[in-house]
């Protein structure tokens, strides 16, 4: 062992005990889950545009699905960026009451989101077991529809302890983080959609 | 002298960052040393199930014409060998390791996100003891370890065996990946002030390197067997031809994940490699920058290499020669990795024991496998060679030498580390001489046969084939190989009680893992140091030498900048709590119930669900603490 003496010591008390953004474990760790699922997402799409190039015809005996509900969630889901935006830069400003109010919001368009989702899937024109191509598609909107139902779980969670639970500074990273992964969520439906809903015509 | 004050601090720091006794601790143990033997006790279990497995292949083709075991159960046990040895073995046996020795090289108390680690545990070993249950109910896979379809699909296996390996991969993949996020975390965000990227140890950036590339490359075979497992449950069709699916898709997002597993499995072992001949070469590793670039370098071709599995398809010739050139390529930075390892063993004073002994059997053997692989890289050969012995020897070459070599010199070498305890060097030397002579009796006649043209996986062959005297060796070689893996588990098991104490460092080595008492205490520092060089023990101290100001009662620990370890802000980690055995435990159900019904999707999601948020939810007291004593940013 080194000898040490007292004053050859770095002193670390007058840090802070949470962080923002990259600063952050947790930006870490959820960056990470975003890799890894942007990476399903991403072979997911090329599986379904390799089935496509082997495929005589597109789609394989259905027609395409009908485009009213996938893009009325493409908008509610630009939209739900907003309330996202607000709400992450009021927890990076450790404002608890408006955190509250945008938890709220967004858990909202959360569940307008997975309602929406359910009028997608019955218009789909296409069942998982008629052909490759509705295997893929409905594989994608199965993983889209996972990550939208947890995290809207996570959500309502998340706004329930920030409303009634034992709350500290590290909370408010956690709903930062936890806006960030909406906007993942967001970006994938994007992705998604391009290819289920125009994967399809184009 | 240690003041009383002082003496109290540590007893408080003990208390802190201890696991619960008893029952209690059994399930709610969260200290990364704990999560991290009992990973390295399952996944050598798992090496042993395996290598048992292999003998009883090595019995039932020793001779011609046998009938020692059916062909229906042969299947079973070479898909369950290799399924154990790749899925339950080689990769996470490396994250388990890296689980307990990258928070004592970088300074940290902990791993980052310590209750993760545990379900990752947790499921890992539910997922393997599964596929082992429904192995010994006769429910065992059967259609080789990367089940191609359309032989794993429904109409040619009809049973319930390829859908328990379908969960198996999920469970354990999904562990993996759990894992990979823990280590990037730790490594980024919590080494030790001063401990700048270009002073991480080798392990480390060998361990960076393949947590980044577990979060690219198993996505790929989460997919595939997910879309196998629906293909064969609720009737999808992505590989069913008459239903416009296709059974390439298989090969292609199985080999994406399956050759970067190959480097998975080597890349932690390069860092193992590292460690020792810089510690038993007695000077500083030559080239550290090359070899960092060479890891890096390692990791992005390992993602262009897929197809080379698949040059007996129909691909494009112009694809296949990319991936010709590419699997050619892969051997310039491992070539660069080798040679400032002989170069650094060149010019320092060698210091020949056990673990030095493992890391030159590597050299040997892995380069033979290498060469083998050349061989193989090239379309012409490989059409001749592909599906014979050939491939099994160089597969065996290849992961032996590059894994199980360095993994034995690994254990030898950090032994002390885990337990405070030498093992024997004399049962080492036997060990080793042995596991040398009898690996290259077993693998390489099958070289030879694979020349001759036996076919893998066939499981007998007549007499007039030819065959026999040397499958008679190999086997004879195996026998050998099971030997010498008992003698090391006596030697582990006679040195663990009864071992010569280790004390602190036993090797004179550099590193910070060897700056703590063997076995380290569960807050891993009781000062965390300040880094000041590459190897810091064998550099003179410098000041500031440590950090003041954390917290011994609560687990408070120290986050610093990515690159160079600039201090940053304290957390706190969570306590011990059973909520991740608990939340495994519904995982398990809920993964298993799909086999069975798909609607257990649907139903099991709520006691996952339920056990995620109570895991989650914060504790009163420990909350006010917190907030009573915060710094906000």
């Amino acid at each position: 062992m080194i000898p040490r003496q007292p004053d050859d010591a770095l002193d670390v008390k007058h840090l802070p005990t949470f962080a923002f953004g990259t600063r952050s474990p947790m930006w870490w760790g959820t960056l990470g889950m975003i890799v890894v699922e942007g990476m399903v997402f991403a072979l997911t799409i090329m599986a379904y545009f390799y089935l496509r190039s082997r495929s005589p015809v597109w789609p394989q005996d259905s027609l395409p699905p009908d485009l009213l509900w996938g893009t009325v969630n493409v908008i509610l889901m630009l939209a739900s960026g907003v309330p996202n935006w607000w709400t992450k830069r009021a927890a990076e400003q450790l404002d608890l009451l408006r955190v509250r109010i945008g938890m709220a919001i967004c858990g909202l368009f959360g569940v307008a989101s997975l309602l929406v989702r359910i009028a997608e899937f019955n218009t789909l024109n296409v069942r998982w077991d008629a052909s490759a191509y509705g295997s893929v598609v409905w594989m994608l909107m199965g993983l889209h529809t996972t990550h939208l139902l947890t995290d809207t779980y996570d959500s309502i969670v998340l706004g329930v302890l920030m409303w009634a639970g034992p709350l500290e500074g590290k909370r408010f990273v956690d709903v930062a983080e936890n806006a960030g992964y909406w906007y993942f969520v967001v970006v994938s439906w994007l992705a998604v959609y391009a290819v289920v809903f125009w994967g399809a015509r184009v | 002298m240690k003041t009383k004050a002082v003496i109290d601090d540590l007893a408080e720091l003990e208390t802190t960052w201890a696991d619960p006794p008893g029952w209690m601790g059994v399930i709610s143990a969260v200290n990364h040393k704990t999560i991290s033997c009992r990973f390295m006790v399952a996944t050598f279990a798992f090496f042993v199930a395996g290598g048992l497995l292999a003998l009883l292949i090595r019995l039932q083709l020793a001779l011609p014409s046998a009938t020692f075991l059916s062909a229906e159960k042969y299947n079973q046990i070479f898909t369950m060998h290799g399924t154990t040895m790749m899925f339950l073995f080689a990769v996470p046996v490396m994250q388990a390791i890296a689980i307990y020795l990258v928070p004592l090289m970088i300074g940290a108390r902990s791993v980052a996100f310590p209750r993760m680690n545990a379900f990752a545990f947790w499921i890992f070993l539910f997922g393997g003891v599964m596929l082992y249950v429904a192995f010994f109910f006769d429910r065992g896979p059967d259609t080789g370890w990367f089940a191609y379809v359309p032989l794993s699909s429904f109409k040619y296996s009809p049973g319930k065996g390829v859908d328990f390996w379908a969960q198996m991969i999920t469970f354990t993949e999904v562990s993996a990946m759990m894992e990979a996020i823990v280590l990037i975390t730790t490594i980024l965000k919590m080494r030790a002030p001063g401990m700048s990227l270009a002073r991480m140890p080798l392990f480390v950036w060998g361990v960076l390197v393949t947590s980044v590339m577990v979060l690219f490359a198993l996505p790929a075979v989460v997919l595939a067997s997910t879309a196998l497992i629906t293909d064969r449950l609720v009737d999808t069709r992505f590989y069913a031809p008459e239903h416009g699916g296709d059974v390439l898709l298989w090969q292609h997002l199985f080999w994406f994940f399956g050759h970067p597993e190959v480097y998975l499995i080597f890349i932690p072992p390069l860092g193992f490699i590292s460690s020792i001949v810089a510690t038993f070469a007695r000077r500083p590793i030559v080239g550290y920058r090359a070899m960092v670039i060479a890891l890096i370098a390692t990791g992005f071709l390992a993602f262009g290499l897929w197809v080379h599995h698949m040059f007996a398809t129909d691909l494009p010739p112009l694809g296949k020669i990319f991936f010709t050139a590419a699997s050619l390529m892969i051997a310039l930075p491992t070539a660069v990795q080798i040679f400032c390892w002989i170069a650094t063993l060149w010019s320092g004073r060698l210091w020949l024991r056990t673990p030095l002994l493992f890391i030159l059997g590597f050299f040997a053997i892995l380069l033979l496998g290498g060469l083998t692989g050349l061989m193989l890289a090239s379309v012409p050969l490989d059409l001749q060679l592909h599906d014979t012995y050939f491939v099994v020897a160089h597969l065996h070459y290849v992961l032996l030498g590059g894994a199980v070599f360095p993994l034995f010199g690994a254990f030898y070498y950090w032994f002390p580390k885990f337990t405070g305890r030498m093992l024997s060097e004399t049962l080492g030397r036997w060990q080793f001489g042995l596991f040398f002579i009898a690996f290259n009796v077993a693998f390489f006649p099958m070289h030879i046969l694979g020349l001759q043209g036996m076919p893998r996986r066939v499981y007998t062959y007549p007499a007039d084939a030819g065959w026999t005297g040397l499958n008679l060796l190999s086997s004879i070689g195996a026998l050998g190989i099971a030997v010498s893996v008992l003698l090391f588990i006596i030697n582990v098991m006679r040195s663990w009680r009864g071992g010569a104490l280790a004390g602190a460092d036993p090797w004179s080595a550099g590193t910070l893992e060897w700056s703590v008492a063997s076995p380290p205490p569960s807050a891993n520092f009781n000062v965390v140091p300040v880094v000041h060089a590459l190897d810091p023990l064998w550099e003179p101290p410098a000041s500031p030498s440590h950090v003041t100001g954390l917290s011994t009662r609560y687990r408070e620990i120290l986050i610093t900048s990515i690159v160079d370890a600039d201090l940053d802000h304290r957390l706190w980690l969570p306590a011990s709590t059973p909520w991740p055995f608990i939340a495994a435990i519904a995982t398990t159900i809920l993964f298993i119930g799909s086999i069975f019904s798909p609607w257990a999707v649907v139903w099991a999601m709520l006691p996952v669900a339920a056990a995620c948020t109570l895991w989650f939810w914060p504790e009163r007291g420990m909350t006010e603490q917190r907030a009573a004593t915060e710094v906000a940013p």
